[in-house]
């Protein structure tokens, strides 16, 4: 009888780790999700290359990081901070829409604005009717003082 | 001694040039016809000179003289011959060489061309091509010299030219090796391909400074470069689609563009090269935008150089690299001082650039390339910031940035719609005016074919808005280009009672250009809609598996069947290799092997994904891990990249349409050149 209590405390305690095991598995996140926060992220290191994707070992450490702490029950939002609070904001695929980043953002739909005002503005200059032309155009003048000098040329070399 | 013969022959070859530059301006200020002649001589012996360099670096290469430092950087033993001889351009120094060689070809090429018409050109073109060469010679050999030597020096190994007092030679067992990244047939021919699209930019360049300080600012220069862009536009294009390829054979990402500064630095040469290639048919045509064609041949010179600079000086890994870096401050001097000469030189020259006609219409077809102009320049903007900017956060604030796909996704797709949709719209408007109701009449069928495609494919295919809009957009382009192609073909075959494909040939090989143009842009439609697809539609999914288990994605199964590894001494390589195989909707498809080659020398893995490809979708597997001694369980990617194999398909004809084109038959030079502000309005847009 004690000894069929030892093995059912035995069978007892291995279902419970494999119970334990699998109740961790089913807790792991898969690598899909590491991987949908993980493509946003960038590594110090490795320039230009998503972490998802990046096949150095560090990168691989850092997902498995993000891999414990989703299983930690830690929101992507929490996993990032982490992550800038620790890397700095280059981590990000983008730096963050505040302070003196903004000028990130703002600067290019700023100068394109320009763009857009020169060239409308030169448009409707130029299709503005104009006043007779002179009969020789600057370019005829310019063409001329060409072919003279080009005839001076062929001259010396005659 | 080879070395040595190497080192003093491009040292010839760099006092040769300098002597050239000096007779070249000599010769002006002199009026001496024979100083210009004595300086284009003197061009024409530099590129032999070179060419001798790099034969010896070539020997030294395939030969396996790891004593130079250079050939120990880039190769080893294992490698085959082919790869050895293409490390010329894997490393720093020796692809500087070879900007200077491909550079001294070209400037060849040129002066030995019939000069009568064009003589007060010469020196100035030779004077441009001889500070460029100067330049990048100068680095060679004062800085990046291929041919520095090994030499033990008091028992440290150092790299010099020459051998110290007392030193002796230093030959190392074996080299490093390329990068095993850069060892694929794509990365090859992809950096040959760039550098003669970036070198090729030079010539427009030195033709249009010579017009400035000539004062000869009619389109003569523009007439006398047409082809010189067009191949360097060609070369630049396939040397992106190229890269494009190679980043999705060999990075493992299931991309083909990251948006990676060293992509950029190639892209924004092309930028405005494609803008220049659309605005000097304005100046060509119409006598219009003369100081905006000037701009941008400089722009697009100075971001040649500029996109050499980003990616040799060593500045996209740290601003701090590069002022540690010997060449960086020396090209950006060099950069600066072209902008502000040919800021100069534009600005004295203003007042002959003047437009030599009105522009009539806000819809005429000079207007709308305008427009397209504006749009290429807005692409550029958004590049040259997403580049700069991190390094500018950097430099001023000591905080690293980064900028990855999703602020240049969101930034340039507003920008590529825009301009799809002047590529529907501009081809049917006509040189000098068009109004709204013309342009109205001419595509109102193929945009109503359109708007029905697009509904269609909101039924059947995406309810996705941006894939509706992308999709309309491709629907309008194609209608539209193939109706144009229809319309004058079948007037032609009325017209001169021909069968409708000698009509459509013959009006092909009438206009190269604009026909090329029309291929063109129709290939850019295919490559837009493998770009959507793989943008908007990727999927993929991740996950460890047992021998027998299996991911499923988008309908496909992929089973792991086994994996071997194995090392290969000969190529200094050892593969690992899963076999997985695929099934979709239950049905056996094949197998696939993703692999991982792990290179001994470099100490590098490389990723070659498992690829199925069809017009539909391509399964694209990657393996990403496995248990080392069992094998008995492997980690997979796979990615279902619906519709990316337009973009290789689009690509092949983009290529086709620039040859069609670019391809040599009558010399644009020798067109009558237009004859300015007499010229009468041309209105028929069919009529160029």
């Amino acid at each position: 009888m004690k000894r069929f209590l030892y093995i059912l405390a035995f069978l007892f305690l291995l279902g419970g780790l494999f119970t334990t095991n699998a109740l961790a598995q089913s807790g792991t996140p898969s690598d899909d999700e590491v991987n949908a926060i993980a493509r946003k992220l960038y590594c110090p290191v490795c320039e230009s290359t998503p972490l998802d994707v990046c096949p150095t070992q560090a990168c691989h450490e850092w997902r498995e990081l993000i891999r414990t702490m989703l299983a930690e029950g830690k929101t992507e939002a929490e996993i990032t901070q982490y992550f800038v609070d620790q890397y700095g904001a280059r981590v990000l695929a983008e730096p963050p829409k505040e302070g003196g980043f903004l000028l990130i953002y703002l600067l290019p739909p700023a100068v394109i604005l320009i763009g857009v005002i020169i060239l409308f503005r030169s448009l409707k200059e130029w299709t503005k009717p104009k006043a007779a032309v002179p009969a020789q155009s600057a370019a005829q003048v310019q063409k001329d003082d060409y072919v003279s000098r080009f005839e001076e040329e062929l001259k010396k070399q005659k | 001694m080879l070395a040595e013969f190497g080192y003093g022959i491009l040292l010839v070859g760099f006092l040769v040039t300098v002597y050239s530059l000096i007779a070249a301006i000599y010769g002006v200020m002199d009026k001496s016809a024979a100083m210009v002649e004595s300086s284009r001589r003197g061009m024409l012996l530099v590129f032999p000179l070179l060419s001798l360099s790099a034969v010896s670096l070539i020997y030294l290469l395939v030969n396996n003289h790891f004593e130079v430092a250079f050939v120990y950087e880039v190769t080893s033993r294992s490698m085959p011959t082919y790869l050895k001889v293409t490390a010329w351009w894997g490393g720093q120094a020796g692809s500087l060489l070879f900007w200077a060689w491909l550079l001294a070809a070209f400037t060849s090429a040129v002066t030995i061309r019939k000069w009568e018409r064009d003589i007060e050109f010469l020196p100035w073109v030779i004077v441009v091509n001889a500070i460029t060469l100067i330049f990048f010679l100068g680095m060679v050999v004062f800085y990046e010299n291929p041919f520095t030597r090994f030499w033990v020096v008091g028992g440290n190994v150092e790299p010099h030219m020459f051998a110290p007092a007392g030193a002796t030679l230093f030959a190392a067992p074996d080299g490093n090796g390329l990068n095993p990244l850069l060892r694929h047939p794509g990365m090859v021919i992809h950096p040959p391909m760039l550098y003669l699209g970036f070198v090729s930019y030079v010539i427009p360049f030195a033709f249009a400074i010579a017009a400035l300080i000539t004062g000869r600012t009619d389109d003569r220069w523009i007439r006398l470069t047409r082809r010189w862009s067009l191949w360097a536009w060609l070369f630049l294009s396939f040397g992106l689609v190229l890269g494009g390829r190679w980043a999705y054979d060999v990075l493992g990402w299931g991309g083909y563009w990251g948006w990676d500064p060293v992509e950029i630095a190639a892209f924004m040469p092309w930028l405005t090269g494609t803008a220049f290639l659309h605005s000097v048919m304005i100046q060509e045509k119409r006598g219009l935008l003369k100081h905006w064609n000037m701009i941008l041949v400089i722009l697009t010179y100075a971001l040649v150089v500029f996109g050499t600079f980003l990616t040799r000086s060593g500045v996209l890994s740290s601003v701090h690299a590069f002022a540690n870096s010997p060449i960086g401050p020396f090209f950006m001097g060099y950069v600066a001082l072209t902008l502000v000469v040919s800021t100069a030189l534009l600005i004295w020259r203003w007042p002959l650039l003047q437009g030599e006609t009105e522009m009539k219409s806000m819809l005429s077809r000079e207007a709308l390339f305008l427009l397209n102009n504006l749009l290429f320049m807005s692409v550029l903007v958004v590049c040259f910031w997403g580049v700069v900017s991190p390094l500018a956060s950097e430099l001023f604030t000591n905080q690293k940035v980064t900028l990855g796909p999703p602020f240049y996704e969101r930034a340039t797709a507003p920008l590529f719609a825009a301009l799809m949709f002047l590529m529907g719209v501009a081809p049917l408007s006509a040189w000098g005016h068009s109004t709204v109701t013309t342009l109205g009449r001419a595509m109102w069928k193929s945009a109503l074919a359109a708007v029905v495609l697009t509904i269609v494919l909101f039924f059947t295919y995406t309810q996705n808005y941006i894939a509706l809009i992308g999709l309309f957009l491709v629907a309008l382009v194609l209608l539209v280009t193939l109706q144009e192609f229809w319309r004058a073909a079948r007037a032609r075959q009325r017209a001169q009672g021909e069968n409708f494909f000698v009509a459509l040939s013959r009006l092909m090989g009438r206009n190269r250009r604009r026909y090329g143009g029309y291929i063109i842009h129709i290939s850019m439609m295919l490559m837009a809609i493998g770009i959507l697809g793989i943008e908007i539609f990727q999927t993929e999914t991740q996950g460890a598996l047992a021998q027998g288990e299996e991911l499923t994605l988008e309908g496909y199964t992929v089973q792991y069947r086994e994996l071997a590894s194995w090392p290969d001494e000969g190529e200094g390589v050892n593969y690992t290799r899963a076999v997985v195989d695929v099934y979709k909707n239950g049905i056996y498809l094949g197998e696939l092997t993703p692999r991982i080659d792990y290179y001994f020398d470099s100490q590098q893995n490389m990723t070659i994904p498992g690829q199925r490809s069809t017009l539909k979708d391509d399964l694209y597997v990657l393996l990403v891990d496995w248990e080392d001694v069992s094998h008995a369980g492997a980690t997979f990617k796979i990615f279902v990249n619906p519709l990316v194999n337009w973009l290789w398909i689009g690509s092949l004809l983009f290529l086709i349409g620039i040859l069609f084109a670019a391809w040599p038959d009558r010399d644009p030079a020798e067109e009558p050149a237009r004859s300015g502000a007499s010229r009468n309005v041309r209105q028929a847009s069919s009529a160029d």
